[in-house]
């Protein structure tokens, strides 16, 4: 039961790192962001090829670099040309899947075993004490620096705009900023966290593949959602946490699910249903709120309402 | 100061839905000007407004403000000089954020926003200082998220917002049309005071012929895209609400298609 609890958490951990980055374009920019689905994918293989060359940490720098350009295409897609959002991320997912192939030297996968002795931000640690627990302890301490280094971002002059342009990019605008710039470094930065996410990925599962990316993005609203259904929205630290208390959750989900029987292949379905089920939540949650009457109550909790009706 | 010189407007140009929203529009606003403005609907008020700002751009003309063409700057380089409230009160703030993140987000109007902290502790007692001026409390909620506020506490901050940094130019969008009408004469009477605290350039657009006389030194009347009417000083002072309906079935032809412009 540990062991199934530790493998859901260390990879509840990566993850998290690609939910925080659907979070920012889905929350941040109000902007639900399907190149995920891809720039996963392209992250996870130049950290596969970079290994190979014997470079596992660049290979993570590469790849979230990688991951920024990406989400800057997107977002020059949806911002100058015009296109939709939505199809803005599912032209980007296309075409990427062929660059992802170019990038893996025209391969679907690359296996990274340690059979092959080829290097991961993992193996410096083999044979030590630490073994056992190096996933969870590197991961771990990679998620909580992004954290730290979002939740500083975020409360910056540009960072409080940034978020500002997900909920009106009217009243941005009319702030003297440029929401094109905001939305192209928001896409950037979230993709960017994405491609992180899956290289990391690739180096944990010693494997990558070209269709590792499917359904990402939908891994990612579930976490995303379930967090804030979960842990709540209060504060902008409560948000964040939730996002990365949700990918976890979510593992942890999957994990039990996989463990009473359900086939691995259901997965994607599962996966789906779980978002619709969330996505609807706010329309059950204000159903039974009006059927029971306990709006004054639930508002009461989220504390002082009492002179909104002035 | 603003210097609006033969600007025309045409939305659908070429199309068989064509129209022509101003008509070689000339106007002039001095400093410290507050104008009120006029009109029946589809007169073309708001459009005005919006070229101005460069929500749209204009057919042909020009726009100056202290003597610099803006009419080809987009809308958010425009933004620095000028703050704007619009009609409708979830416009004007972002929701999800605090009343303090919006009055930060306001207060760098213009500045260049870089990685510094967003509200600094210095900033703090600033912001609670201006939201005690609107005397609605606010200076107590300052971590409250905006989305929790009422349309009127909200359409007063974003006044607050629109001023917190001195804009060369203020543009008022009906922006008490869709409030209470305690709240409203309360935003009204807000919007005196931020005007003449700063000695603000102001056009304000409002569909109730009584505040278009009662505030401001100025009134134009719109009509079909066009001015049909300005007045000011002793040909505006001691004027009343019947004699404004009177002036504009007389100047446009046609009698006010709106009771809304009367009530109030």
């Amino acid at each position: 039961m540990w062991l199934l609890l530790q493998g859901s958490l260390e990879l509840g951990i990566i993850y998290a790192i690609m939910a925080l980055g659907v979070f920012i374009s889905f929350r941040t920019l109000n902007m639900p962001d399907l190149t995920v689905d891809s720039s996963f994918t392209f992250g996870a293989a130049f950290s596969a090829v970079l290994c190979v060359a014997g470079h596992p940490v660049l290979g993570l720098i590469i790849a979230f670099i990688a991951g920024c350009a990406a989400g800057s295409v997107t977002a020059l897609l949806t911002t100058k040309l015009k296109i939709q959002p939505i199809l803005s991320g599912i032209l980007m997912m296309l075409g990427l899947y062929s660059i992802n192939l170019k990038v893996m030297g025209n391969r679907a996968n690359i296996p990274l075993s340690k059979a092959l002795k080829v290097p991961t931000i993992f193996t410096p640690f083999a044979d030590t004490a630490v073994e056992g627990y190096i996933a969870l302890i590197l991961s771990g301490a990679i998620l909580l620096l992004i954290l730290f280094v979002l939740y500083y971002f975020l409360r910056t002059k540009f960072g409080l705009v940034l978020r500002a342009t997900g909920d009106n990019d009217k009243m941005v605008r009319a702030s003297g900023v440029d929401t094109d710039f905001t939305t192209l470094v928001g896409l950037a930065i979230s993709n960017g966290l994405v491609a992180l996410s899956g290289a990391m990925i690739a180096q944990y599962q010693s494997f990558t593949d070209v269709s590792m990316g499917i359904g990402m993005v939908v891994i990612g609203l579930a976490s995303v959602i379930i967090g804030e259904v979960v842990f709540g929205t209060r504060s902008l630290m409560n948000r964040l946490v939730a996002v990365v208390l949700g990918a976890i959750l979510y593992r942890v989900i999957i994990a039990v699910a996989l463990r009473l029987g359900m086939p691995p292949t259901d997965m994607k379905l599962v996966s789906a249903i779980i978002v619709a089920i969330a996505l609807s939540l706010g329309i059950f949650r204000d159903k039974v709120i009006s059927l029971t009457g306990r709006q004054a109550v639930m508002a009461g909790q989220k504390g002082g309402d009492n002179d909104a009706e002035n | 100061m603003l210097k609006i010189e033969g600007v025309t407007k045409i939305f659908n140009k070429g199309s068989v839905n064509e129209k022509v929203a101003l008509k070689n529009i000339g106007l002039e606003l001095g400093e410290g000007e507050f104008v009120t403005v006029i009109g029946g609907n589809g007169a073309g008020k708001s459009t005005l407004l919006n070229c101005i700002s460069g929500v749209f751009g204009i057919d042909s003309g020009r726009i100056l403000l202290d003597n610099k063409d803006i009419s080809k700057e987009p809308e958010h380089k425009r933004s620095a000089f000028i703050g704007r409230v619009f009609q409708d009160p979830l416009m004007g703030t972002a929701f999800d954020m605090t009343i303090e993140e919006n009055l930060a987000i306001a207060y760098a109007r213009g500045k260049k926003r870089g990685l510094l902290p967003g509200i600094p502790k210095a900033d703090q007692a600033f912001f609670r200082e201006r939201a005690a001026i609107l005397e609605l409390g606010l200076e107590n909620r300052m971590k409250e998220k905006v989305g929790r506020l009422s349309g009127g506490q909200r359409q007063a901050l974003t006044l607050l917002m629109a001023a917190i940094v001195k804009p060369k130019l203020l543009l008022l969008d009906e922006h008490t049309a869709a409030l209470d009408p305690s709240i409203a004469a309360k935003v009204l009477q807000l919007t005196d005071e931020v005007v003449k605290e700063h000695n603000l350039s102001t056009l304000m657009i409002t569909h109730n012929m009584k505040a278009a006389l009662d505030h401001g030194t100025r009134t134009i009347m719109m009509h079909e895209g066009k001015l049909i009417m300005d007045i000011q000083g002793e040909e505006r002072s001691g004027k009343t609400v019947d004699w404004l309906v009177e002036q504009f079935s007389r100047k446009s032809g046609t009698a006010l298609d709106n009771d809304r412009m009367l009530l109030g």
